[in-house]
């Protein structure tokens, strides 16, 4: 064995590239509590402040500190970058300063050429010129071929957030395969993939070809990335520094690369531990030193910038850039993941302060040990930064090494990709199939011209029928958008690294997206249940509904009108399956707009649920604010009703409460008989409604 | 001749303000937690004011029926149970029973959040019933002294400590409740005297100090009630812990001296 690899247990992983191989043999499963965790030293308590104090500076210079006009950036375009280069254990920035932003065109050049104008910087005339005249970029190639119907869908929003102008990420490379094996033993991988490619030239085979050699091309920058910072990353890492380094220099090269709307990190944390149990072990490094390194490692992380638009931000609320880590879950033979290292990824919460990235995901199933349960609610308590999900429900479809990608989406690592694929808003699907595909705001017709409902009063089984006929036309105009964006998206702006840290043949998650989940439901259960009177404008086209009664609301645990929902999931998905997709993509659908919701509200005129025109969605798959009145159970459990089978790209629900509500911790005089700590609650709610899901799932 | 057959009460439905499905507050876990209609008392902080009168507005709903969404979403409630709260559930007690007993066959875990202030101890046949049937109550005593008690809520404490040495000598966990009201609930004297007279009971495991908030205020305009205690602020988390201490103080001072006597004797 490789003497990087000394005290490693061997395994398929020595032979073939298997990361996962490489985790089940050698990781350690930790049951203890969160004693051990060491705080910040003197270097992490300095650096931070030295950051608190740039973010300051970028607040006050109006949320942009610093942006490259010229030098466009590739893996290895800038010299090294450092904060205090004598203090970080772990280095590395996108360009070859702190809060810089880089210049990345490919997307589209008319986005980056907006984002500097936007924060008062200017392109160089020259690098426009290159990219409108001799280079073309994905944007361009997407518009060369959009169709009007596909124009006019984007631009009255009934498909809305498509990644057509800038990077679509949510793509993972396997990073932690730079650490365990070095990038030179992954080059000579990828030719040995180039090299066994099928011999005659079909376009498909002529593509593969021509993208492995790219791969292979990156890898070699990837390299210089690590001699730029003074590190000869071509063989594997011998420590836990290095494998932390290692790991993030190939992260950092994706993101040199690609401004993607989720620039996901993987499932690092216990790999990483590997490697930290075996310092621990030999005295080389301590528990303080290896928490330095985590919190400086996870510090650069909460430093990874694009630049974007106001708009863009407003789309996220905010500039969110989704460096998602999970943490945690189960393994198929039956042992929990959780490490010490999950612990000490979660405690850089602690010892540098709450912050939204990366944004660490807990993969919770009700086999995680107790003492790290506890430890998780604890932390969210006091972070409100930790995202939860479902492993117990993921872990079927995916396996045990499988990461999340931007907020939901779940793929294997290196073994499965995602095409993101934006949303589609039903809520307003549902307007234009009362109206005959009539925009309800612009007036225009959108939509294919089916008959107009004419009734007085809506009649359910009328505004199901021609819904169905709208939401099968809008999924193939849907789907055959994404289809164009992807293949642009391959030809102009490939992610070259991210896909040479993947293997050879890899599996396609066709994503798309559903807006308006409850706003249909509670819609639909309106005029099922209750009366909806129409009203019209002076063109016979409606534009507002009065509700007569009562009706139930989604987010009550009342079958009625979460029976609806479940409904239109599933059949919305049926007709997005019913189309051809880009590179045989896998059809899923995710009901997760986490903030775009408040966007996609504004676009769409008055609903027949009460709800007034340009008021904001439910976020994702949650209940129409303030319509779930029986508490978080109830509300809970009408979402966890929602079909993972038709909607496997996740369902998102966001959930916030006040710390007190949550338990009390001061009851008891004496013995405690009964447990009743907050964080007994908050462990508990998390377990329900995994359990909740489950059960829905196996009917 | 056969002696007959105890009293049904089965058919029986309550009369329920509203249901919540995550209560965290009141008793262990994560609840299922019943708000009955109706209640004799009227606290002049009481935050529930929509709950007071027994009649209209209520949903009628059987033990089966709410048991049926409990075991709906029971995975939330395995650390938890049923709390029935109100207004005050034993005005309902016959229906209360049934709940709690079918539940208990169930074995889910029942909270009784109560006043106590309909307890009689010669009439208790009731109560025995309820109690074997019940795991834990939450016993909100509004003031110590009877003559401030009866002005806070219009009537006198003596049943509600009744029903404390009565579940006292049934063994039930109890977990004494308090809310401290700025300027009519706060004094330290009768917080300490509070505390001292609860540690009489062995059957109290816990003490849980309530401060007031104005949440109720609202409530009250909606209902077209003067509100009583207009002007009082909010018990902060820092005074709510002093109270407590206070309580505790007087608990333990009791208990210490009634161990000190006891060895004296020993010796």
């Amino acid at each position: 064995m490789r003497a990087e690899w000394q005290g490693f247990t061997e395994g398929v992983w020595n032979d073939e590239i298997d990361v996962r191989d490489f985790i089940q043999q050698n990781y350690t499963p930790y049951d203890g509590d969160d004693n051990f965790l060491t705080g910040p030293t003197a270097a992490t308590e300095k650096l931070w402040s030295m950051v608190m104090d740039l973010n300051q500076k970028e607040r006050e210079a109006g949320g942009v500190l610093d942006m490259d006009t010229k030098i466009i950036s590739t893996i290895t375009s800038h010299g090294p970058g450092y904060l205090d280069k004598d203090l970080e254990k772990i280095v590395g920035f996108q360009t070859d300063k702190p809060f810089k932003r880089s210049l990345q065109p490919y997307g589209g050049i008319r986005m980056a050429v907006k984002a500097c104008e936007d924060n008062g910087y200017h392109v160089d005339d020259e690098v426009v010129e290159f990219f409108s005249k001799h280079r073309k970029t994905h944007n361009a190639g997407v518009f060369d071929v959009y169709t009007p119907e596909m124009r006019a869908c984007r631009s009255s929003h009934i498909i809305t957030g498509l990644p057509d102008a800038y990077g679509r990420g949510r793509i993972i490379g396997d990073y932690r395969r730079v650490a365990l094996y070095g990038v030179d033993r992954l080059i000579e991988d990828k030719k040995e993939q180039y090299s066994s490619t099928r011999v005659i030239m079909y376009s498909d085979v002529i593509r593969q070809r021509e993208e492995l050699m790219e791969q292979i091309r990156a890898l070699e920058e990837l390299k210089e990335l690590g001699q730029i910072y003074g590190f000869d990353i071509s063989k594997p890492a011998k420590d836990t520094k290095e494998a932390i380094q290692w790991l993030y220099f190939g992260y950092l090269a994706a993101v040199k690369e690609q401004n993607g709307a989720a620039m996901s990190l993987g499932r690092t944390s216990t790999f990483l531990d590997i490697y930290a149990e075996r310092d621990l072990a030999l005295g080389r490094y301590s528990e303080q030193e290896i928490q330095e390194m985590v919190d400086h490692f996870i510090m650069k992380l909460r430093l990874i910038k694009f630049a974007r638009t106001p708009e863009y931000n407003e789309l996220f609320s905010g500039d969110p850039t989704w460096v998602t880590e999970s943490i945690g879950g189960v393994g198929i033979d039956g042992r929990h993941m959780v490490s010490k290292m999950s612990f000490r990824y979660l405690h850089t919460l602690n010892n540098l302060g709450t912050a939204p990235e990366p944004n660490l995901t807990v993969l919770w199933s009700v086999h995680l040990p107790e003492n790290f349960k506890r430890f998780c609610a604890k932390t969210s308590i006091e972070s409100s930064s930790i995202q939860y999900e479902n492993d117990d429900l993921m872990r079927v479809t995916h396996g045990d090494d499988y990461a999340i990608a931007c907020c939901v989406s779940s793929m294997r690592i290196g073994k499965e990709m995602q095409f993101f694929g934006a949303r589609a808003n039903l809520a307003k699907c549902l307007l234009y199939a009362i109206n005959g595909g009539i925009d309800e705001i612009s007036k225009k017709q959108v939509g294919p011209k089916y008959r107009m409902i004419t009734s007085e009063y809506l009649d359910y089984d009328e505004v199901m029928d021609r819904y169905n006929d709208m939401m099968k036309w809008l999924a193939q105009v849907y789907v055959n958008t994404l289809n164009i964006i992807h293949y642009m998206h391959d030809k102009y702006c490939y992610e070259r690294v991210q896909m040479a840290l993947h293997d050879k043949n890899v599996t396609r998650w066709f994503a798309t997206g559903i807006a308006g989940l409850s706003v249909v439901a509670d819609s639909l259960s309106a005029i099922k249940y209750a009366k909806v009177r129409v009203i019209r404008d002076e063109n016979g086209i409606a534009t507002d509904y009065e509700v007569e009664g009562d009706f139930p609301k989604f987010g009550n645990d009342d079958d009625r009108v979460d029976q609806i929902a479940h409904d239109i999931v599933h059949t919305f998905m049926k007709y997005i399956k019913g189309n051809h997709t880009y590179r045989g993509g896998i059809p899923t659908t995710s009901l997760l707009t986490i903030t775009s919701n408040v966007v996609y509200g504004k676009a769409t005129g008055n609903t027949p649920d009460g709800r007034k025109a340009g008021m904001p969605f439910a976020p994702g798959a949650n209940p129409m604010h303030g319509r779930d009145t029986h508490g978080a159970v109830s509300s809970l459990a009408s979402v966890a009703k929602m079909p993972f089978k038709d909607a496997q790209d996740g369902i998102s629900n966001t959930f916030t409460i006040i710390p007190g509500a949550l338990g009390k911790d001061d009851l008891y005089i004496g013995d405690i008989e009964l447990e009743c700590a907050e964080c007994t609650g908050m462990a508990n709610l998390m377990e329900g409604l995994d359990r909740e899901e489950e059960k829905y799932e196996s009917q | 001749m056969t002696s007959s057959p105890e009293p049904s009460i089965t058919a029986c439905k309550g009369r329920i303000h509203s249901i919540e499905s995550f209560g965290t507050v009141d008793g262990p876990g994560i609840r299922l937690v019943i708000f009955f209609k109706g209640c004799p008392m009227r606290c002049l902080y009481c935050h529930n004011p929509d709950t007071w009168e027994i009649g209209q507005p209520y949903t009628l709903l059987s033990a089966d029926e709410i048991l049926a969404q409990y075991r709906k979403n029971e995975v939330f409630y395995e650390k938890g149970g049923i709390t029935a709260t109100g207004g005050e559930p034993l005005l309902q007690l016959d229906f209360l029973i049934d709940l709690f007993e079918k539940g208990h066959k169930e074995k889910i875990h029942t909270c009784l959040d109560t006043s106590g202030i309909t307890f009689h101890k010669d009439h208790s046949d009731k109560y025995d019933r309820l109690l074997a049937a019940t795991d834990l109550v939450l016993l909100d005593i509004k003031h110590v002294d009877d003559a401030i008690h009866q002005k806070l809520t219009g009537h006198s404490n003596k049943p509600v400590f009744d029903f404390l040495a009565y579940l006292d000598q049934k063994g039930k966990k109890v977990i004494i409740r308090h809310v401290v009201v700025p300027d009519w609930t706060d004094d330290s004297h009768y917080l300490r005297l509070l505390g001292q007279k609860i540690a009489h009971y062995r059957c109290v495991k816990g003490i849980d100090v309530l401060g007031y908030h104005t949440m109720g205020v609202e409530k009250y305009r909606q209902l077209g009630i003067d509100y009583p205690l207009s002007g009082a602020k909010n018990l902060s988390n820092e005074e709510r812990q002093k109270a407590r201490q206070c309580i505790l103080q007087g608990f333990r001072s009791y208990r210490l001296n009634k161990k000190r006597a006891f060895c004296n004797i020993a010796l």
